[in-house]
Parts: C-alpha cells; sequence; structure tokens
C-alpha cells in the first residue's frame, strides 16, 4: 500500500481495494502456482542435502555409530541412552517384521500391475471340489479393496519409518560427537521434560494427528486411488477382483456425446446454478433484512431477530423434513390432499404444485427454502458488518440528496461484498456441498430415465449423487470417487480465487 | 496476466490507477452538482414515521411466514385424527396421546439416549483434538508447521463424505464384531476433528503472545504455559467448540445412515435416522404426528443451545473473514 492510498477518503478507498482485488485474482492465481513450484524444488532440495548429511554421517562416524546405521538404537544403547537405544531398535525389529509376514506381500500385490490394467490381487473367489464334504465350496480369493488399503498403509509406514530412521541415525553421529568431547547426553527425564516444554507440539498434536491420519488421510487416498480403477457393483468384493484402469473412468465422464457424460455435465451445471442462486438469494435477501432490522425507528429487534434465528437454530434434518412433507404432492396421485401448502395453494390458486414431480419446479421451490434458512444465516453474520460502516458516508450521501436506492448500491453493498468476500466464498463452497437441503428436501429427485443415468436424478448435486453412487442401489464406487475429485478441484478452483487474500494467510506471514 | 509481465513496474501504474479513480470522482461530483435538489420540507417527518410502520408491519408479516412452518410442527404434534395429511392447518381434535405414545411404544427414548452418549463423547474428543492442534499451530515453532497447515487446508477442500465407504472397511477391521456400532460413530464423528482447529486457532493469535513470554521467563513449561494461562483465557472458545461438535451429531444425517446402513436392531439408531426412518413412504401414515412430537423433542434442547450460543457462532463464523 504506497502512500497516496492515505489521501483518499473513506469511499475512494473502498472503491479501489474492490477493484484492486478483482485485478488481483490472475496475480493470485499465479503467485499460488509459483508458490506450489518453489515449495516442490524446496522440497528436492531439503531431501538432496538430507541424504548428503546421511552419507557425510556414515563417512565420519567410528564403527558404532555405522553399525548403528544397520541396527538402529546400538550407539544409543552404548552411549547412555539406553530407553531411546531400546525403542528404535524395537521400532526397527517391528518394521522388519511387518514387511516380511505383511506389508511387503500387500505392496507387491498392490501396486504389481499398476501400469497396463491388471488385477489388484491374484486370486479371485472360486468353487472347487471339497473331498471330505463331496461338494463345490467356495474358496475365499483375494480382496481388491482391503489390498489397495493394506498397500497405502504400508507406503506411509514405510514412509514413517524412513523418517525415524534418518533421526535416529542422526542422533548417533550426534552422540559420537558427544561422546568425543567427554559431554554427557539427555537423559531420559530431559526427554520426558522437553516433551511437555520445547517439542510440546509433538505431545499436542500426535494424538490429533494419527486419528487424522487413519481416519482422514489413508481413507481419503485410498478412495482417490479408486476412481483409477473399475470397482463398481459387477466388480463387488470380496466376490470379484477389480482392476486399474487408468484415466478410462475421467475419459469416460468428460465424453459429453456418452449418456454418462451427458448426465454430469447436467448435474454440475445444477450444481454450479444452485450454489450461486442459493449463496446470493440469501446474502442479499438477508443483508436487507438486517438493514431493515437494525433501521433506527424499528421496535422489538431482538424480538424479530429471535423468530429468524429460530429457523436455522431448529436441527435441519426437523425443518426440512418438515417443509418436504408440508410440499408434498401425495403420492404423486393428483388431488390426494398432499402436504399443507401444495393443497392450500390448490385451494386458493387452483394450481397443483408439482413438487417432486416436475424437475424445474422442485428446483424452483428448493431455493425457495434454502432462502428460509440461508436468509436468517446471513442476516445473523451481516448485522454486526453493517452496523460497522462508517456512518459519515451515509451522511455525506444524504447531504448530496442521494436516495435509499442508491445509497445501498453506492455504500452498502460495495462495503458489504468487499468486507465479507471470503464468507461469500465460503458460502458458496459450502452450497456445492450442500447435501442436507437436497437430500432431505427432494432426495434428489424427481428421476428423468431418458436425461439421466447411474442414478443421478433431477435435483441431485454432485455430492448427493456421490452419496447414492457409494451407498445407494447403484453402487459404483469408481464413479463416486471421480465425482469426489472433481467436486475438490471445483472448490480449490473458488478458494485460489481467495487465496493470499483473507487476513488468514497474510497475518501468517509475520508469524513470531 | 500478460499486462502486468508488459509494466512490471507497479508504482507507475498505481500513480496512474490514483489519478484515474481522481478522475471518475471529480465526474461523478460534477454530474451530482448538476442534478436538481429534491424538495422536501415538510413530508420529512411523515416520510420517517410512515417508513417505520410500513417496516414494522412488513417485519412482522414476514417474521410469521418465517416461524409458520415450526408452528405448523408443534400443533401437528398434538393431531388426534391419523394419518400423514390434514387438510387443515390446526388440528380438528388435540391430543397428547402423541407424546406418550413415542415413549411407550416407540425406540425414541433409546435413540434419545444413543445419540446423547454419542454426542457427550465425541465433543469430548473433539474438543480436546481442536484445542490442542490449535494450540500448536497458533503458539510452537517448529519445521513441519507450515507444511502441515497446508495439507490440511488441502485436505478441508476434499468432500468429507468422500472417503466413507473406505473407513467403512477401517472400521471392519477394528472393529471386526461391532463396526457399525456407537463407538464406529464416535470415532467418525470425532477422529478427524483436527481439520477444523481455524477458528479456536484465530481465537489463540489474539491472546497477547506476551503472556506466554513473560510466563517462560518465570520459568514456567510450555504444558503450564497453556494448562494454567492459556486454557483459563479461552472460556469462550471451548463453550464454542463443545457445542459445536456437541450439536452436530443430533443434526447429522448422512454419516450415521452409512455405518447403519442395513442394521436390523432399529434400538441402534440414533435420533436423526430413526425419525427419518418414520417418513419414509412405508410409514409416514402411521408416524407423521409421532414424527412431529419427537421433532418438538428434539429440537427444544438444540435450538435453546444454538440461541445461547449465537454470538460465539457469529465471531466463530466472522471472526476470520470480518478482519480483511
Amino acid at each position: 500500500m504506497d502512500l497516496s492510498y492515505y489521501q483518499l477518503t473513506t469511499s475512494q478507498r473502498i472503491k479501489r481495494k474492490i477493484s484492486s482485488f478483482f485485478k488481483n485474482i490472475g496475480k493470485n492465481i499465479r503467485d499460488f502456482f509459483v508458490n506450489i513450484f518453489k515449495a516442490v524444488i524446496g522440497f528436492f532440495i531439503g531431501i538432496g542435502r538430507g541424504f548428503k548429511e546421511f552419507g557425510l554421517n556414515f563417512w565420519h562416524g567410528d564403527a558404532l555409530t555405522k553399525a548403528s546405521h544397520f541396527v538402529l538404537g546400538l550407539s544409543h544403547l552404548f552411549r547412555g541412552q539406553i530407553v531411546r537405544g531400546i525403542i528404535y531398535l524395537l521400532l526397527e525389529a517391528a518394521f522388519v517384521v511387518y514387511m516380511v509376514l505383511f506389508g511387503g506381500n500387500y505392496l507387491a500385490m498392490c501396486f504389481e500391475n499398476f501400469f497396463g490394467g491388471g488385477n489388484i490381487g491374484r486370486t479371485e473367489t472360486h468353487n472347487y471340489w471339497n473331498e471330505e464334504l463331496g461338494i463345490y465350496d467356495k474358496m475365499p480369493g483375494d480382496n481388491s479393496f482391503l489390498i489397495l488399503l493394506y498397500g497405502i498403509l504400508t507406503l506411509f509406514v514405510i514412509i514413517f519409518f524412513v523418517m525415524v530412521y534418518i533421526g535416529a541415525t542422526r542422533e548417533s553421529y550426534i552422540l559420537e560427537q558427544y561422546y568425543i568431547i567427554g559431554k554427557k547426553p539427555q537423559n531420559l527425564r530431559g526427554d520426558i521434560g522437553q516433551l511437555l516444554d520445547n517439542k510440546f507440539h509433538i505431545t499436542l498434536l500426535s494424538l490429533p494427528m494419527i486419528g487424522l491420519f487413519i481416519f482422514t488421510i489413508i481413507p481419503l487416498i485410498t478412495m482417490i486411488l479408486v476412481a483409477f480403477t473399475n470397482y463398481d457393483a459387477a466388480h463387488e468384493v470380496p466376490e470379484h477382483l477389480f482392476q486399474w484402469v487408468g484415466f478410462d473412468n475421467f475419459t469416460n465422464m468428460f465424453k459429453s456425446e456418452s449418456k454418462l457424460g451427458a448426465t454430469y455435465w447436467r448435474v454440475l451445471s445444477w450444481t454450479l446454478i444452485w450454489a450461486v442462486l442459493a449463496t446470493f438469494t440469501s446474502y442479499i435477501f438477508g443483508m436487507l433484512l438486517a438493514m431493515l432490522i437494525n433501521r433506527k425507528g424499528i421496535k422489538l429487534k431482538k424480538l424479530y431477530r429471535t423468530l429468524f434465528v429460530a429457523t436455522i437454530a431448529v436441527p435441519q434434518f426437523v425443518s426440512l423434513l418438515i417443509m418436504s412433507k408440508m410440499l408434498d404432492t401425495g403420492g404423486g396421485v393428483l388431488g390426494s390432499g398432499g402436504g399443507i401448502i401444495t393443497q392450500l395453494i390448490e385451494q386458493i390458486f387452483n394450481f397443483h404444485l408439482k413438487f417432486g414431480i416436475d424437475i424445474n419446479t422442485t428446483r424452483i421451490c428448493i431455493v425457495l427454502v434454502n432462502m428460509w434458512i440461508g436468509v436468517p444465516y446471513s442476516m445473523l453474520m451481516c448485522s454486526g458488518i453493517l452496523m460497522n460502516i462508517p456512518n459519515d458516508l451515509y451522511e455525506s450521501a444524504r447531504i448530496d440528496g442521494a436516495s435509499p436506492a442508491r445509497q445501498f448500491f453506492k455504500i452498502t453493498l460495495p462495503y458489504m461484498l468487499f468486507v465479507t468476500g471470503p464468507y461469500l466464498i465460503t458460502q458458496f463452497i459450502g452450497n456445492i456441498n450442500n447435501f442436507n437441503v437436497i437430500y432431505l428436501l427432494s432426495g434428489g429427485g424427481p428421476g428423468d430415465i431418458l436425461l439421466y443415468t447411474d442414478g443421478a436424478k433431477g435435483t441431485d448435486l454432485l455430492i448427493t449423487w456421490l452419496y447414492n453412487l457409494s451407498l445407494g442401489a447403484s453402487r459404483n464406487y469408481k464413479l463416486a470417487s471421480v465425482i469426489g475429485i472433481l467436486v475438490f478441484i471445483i472448490s480449490a478452483t473458488f478458494s485460489l480465487i481467495v487465496y493470499n487474500k483473507s487476513s488468514a494467510v497474510k497475518g501468517e506471514d509475520n508469524f513470531q | 496476466m500478460s499486462e502486468q509481465i508488459k509494466n512490471p513496474n507497479s508504482a507507475t501504474e498505481s500513480k496512474q490507477e490514483l489519478t484515474n479513480w481522481q478522475k471518475i470522482d471529480q465526474m461523478e461530483a460534477d454530474i451530482e452538482r448538476q442534478l436538481p435538489k429534491k424538495k422536501r420540507k415538510g413530508g420529512m417527518k411523515f416520510r420517517k414515521i410512515f417508513g417505520d410502520t410500513a417496516g414494522q408491519v412488513f417485519l412482522t408479516i414476514l417474521s410469521i411466514i418465517w416461524v409458520i412452518p415450526l408452528f405448523y410442527l408443534i400443533v401437528q404434534s398434538f393431531r388426534k385424527e391419523p394419518g400423514a395429511w390434514s387438510p387443515t392447518f390446526f388440528p380438528q381434535e388435540w391430543t397428547l396421546d402423541n407424546y406418550k405414545r413415542l415413549f411407550t411404544e416407540t425406540p425414541f427414548l433409546q435413540w434419545y439416549g444413543n445419540t446423547l452418549l454419542i454426542a457427550i463423547c465425541s465433543c469430548i474428543i473433539t474438543a480436546l483434538f481442536v484445542l490442542c492442534t490449535a494450540y500448536a499451530f497458533s503458539r510452537m515453532k517448529f519445521k513441519a508447521r507450515k507444511p502441515m497447515m497446508n495439507i490440511m487446508l488441502i485436505l478441508g477442500m476434499f468432500p468429507g463424505f468422500m472417503s466413507m465407504s473406505a473407513v467403512y472397511f477401517l472400521l471392519k477391521i477394528l472393529l471386526p464384531e461391532n463396526y457399525q456400532s456407537h463407538a464406529s460413530l464416535i470415532i467418525v464423528y470425532s477422529a478427524g476433528a483436527a481439520l477444523s482447529y481455524y477458528i479456536a486457532k484465530g481465537f489463540f493469535d489474539t491472546v497477547p503472545k506476551s503472556l506466554d513470554e513473560a510466563a517462560r521467563i518465570d520459568g514456567s513449561s510450555r504444558f503450564r504455559t497453556f494448562y494454567k494461562i492459556i486454557l483459563p483465557l479461552s472460556k469462550s472458545i471451548i463453550i464454542y467448540t463443545i457445542l459445536t461438535s456437541f450439536i452436530s451429531p443430533w443434526c447429522d444425517y448422512i454419516f450415521v445412515s452409512f455405518i447403519m446402513a442395513g442394521v436390523p436392531d432399529t434400538g441402534m439408531y440414533t435420533v436423526s435416522l430413526g425419525m427419518y426412518k418414520w417418513l419414509e413412504r412405508e410409514m409416514i401414515q402411521q408416524y407423521f404426528t409421532t414424527f412431529c412430537a419427537a421433532a418438538v423433542i428434539v429440537a427444544t434442547p438444540i435450538t435453546a443451545l444454538f440461541m445461547w450460543l449465537q454470538k460465539y457462532y457469529v465471531e466463530g463464523v466472522t471472526g476470520g473473514a470480518v478482519k480483511g
């Protein structure tokens, strides 16, 4: 920010900030890739340095240090850090046993046919002649999915062990130096004390990271790899094996002439339209509502706020399910009662609301019902910020004779858009992944066999389609994984736009 | 992007920009001056009163529209006539039987207990994980800090549900006897809790670092500083973390429906799953009013909690974004 910025009036500053925000989108994206590139280069340089240090340590170390490159913890045992030495020794033994008995085999089975599209696993479940019983019996074969899971687990075990190994060998060299100059190494009590002090982060992070690792990272990577296999109902484990297929699933998805491709584009476009509509209707109306409640002459402000907030406070599966039943047509038969709203509309306007029957009607209803929940939510967010807008902006506008509408479009909206920009993007991504509203209101329906395939329906978002594919009638895990990856790409792209822009990222640079 | 490469001298660029802005402002001011000034003398007060009244009326109507569905839910829970659809908004005959039925004929009480147990366990674990992670990232200096934060940012962009099939298999391996159990649900809700550390970290960042430094000069270890100084100061964020993670199992449908898919024993369900089943096509005629009664009982404490938590909630969500 240069000096001239401070000469501007508040409104000019806001204008300038907004314009520079949009100008910088391109630059932000470029910066992002430059940063990734730098990180990758830095990573490789780091690895190179590590190898160099490792080699030098091995070369310069004495016999004990050299030996402890093969038997971890040997020099610890002989140079006064007995507990550490035993831990390293046990870790190495455990690693060797794990690899020989379990991991090595799975790793090989998992990736041996990675190129060329072979099976994951070796023997398929098959029938064989059981001589004792005199019948044909089933011989269970390999479970491809478990092999994949264990293969990835083994990869991470190897990475973990390499890290332990490098740390241990470096320590053994340092211990040797201590030994030479006659300094005593840290004892066990010191080690434990460190874990509560300078190395407190290890204590703090170990449990959360183990949880994250086992139940988020490993499953996620497994599912990402599933997108490159043909795991579906026809290759259901444990009866059948599935195969590596490379990028076939992605190319099938993007062929717009195939039915699957067409379905994908339909679902994607509705997802984006939905996200835009849901975000902006809730945002604009929520802001207007907040302004109205904030207005000076209005009484009972607190009561109004509470009444509106009640709709978001009620659990969504209650509020949305009751809404869906109020809109229901009563089993699709015309004139058979149905939900209270449908009935009222039929009585008053003589119009049959085809919620859950006609795709477009359902979509409009969903957006409207989403406003019912979304508007109070953004009202809650906006009312505090609205009060922060400097009052002199409005005063000077009023003196110049600007109408309330003009004030809104020239002052309030630009200010709010600027301040709540990151929040808006988060909302947008949240709406792309808004499972609850779609699933609980319409269940993704109505279906249309002519337009959609593979379990997708008229109001399905990518995320509800993913849910149906991994749980519903048409189990198609490979497709579910492809969709998951695509959702990730979409979310990441939109987050990229505000990358570097949010204060959270900026403030990080001047950390400590 | 090409423009920026052509014109790398950003200082001159911004100077240009400034003059442009000034020009625009000048022009706008000119236009404004040329416009005829509106005449309003006596109408001012009338307009204000009129606007206030109109606003008041409008708000009242709007808030009534907003509350009607919830009100409908409550009155339907007292309806005596059976069936899913009633032709009138208010029931023709009022009764408490739906509530009675809820506790005597259905496993609702069991579901409530299950959900409560899951919510309490997962909120304790979640709060622990989130606070530890947030404090470590906010205060400790270590090599892997930045890469870890970036990885967690990226992990958070994948749809959380995507990995569920693999988690299901993992649970089958880890808990072979009862993988469709409450323990599984607790794991699913809380194991990945570290990912949502942002809000708590944002809070810890605002606690002055000089407090830590003073404590360390006095010889306090990191652990003691965290435990004795930072945690007592962080009451609001602890309440926020505990309450949000307590509420989420009550509202979750997607994960519980996946883990509990095909469980024959309905007594294992949580409230959301069990109540969802009541509204399926085969059950709705019989159970609609019971659903409404159950919804009232579930929603009342959750709504009260949310109302109480509102302030923290707004701070949490806008806190990071607004300061921009």
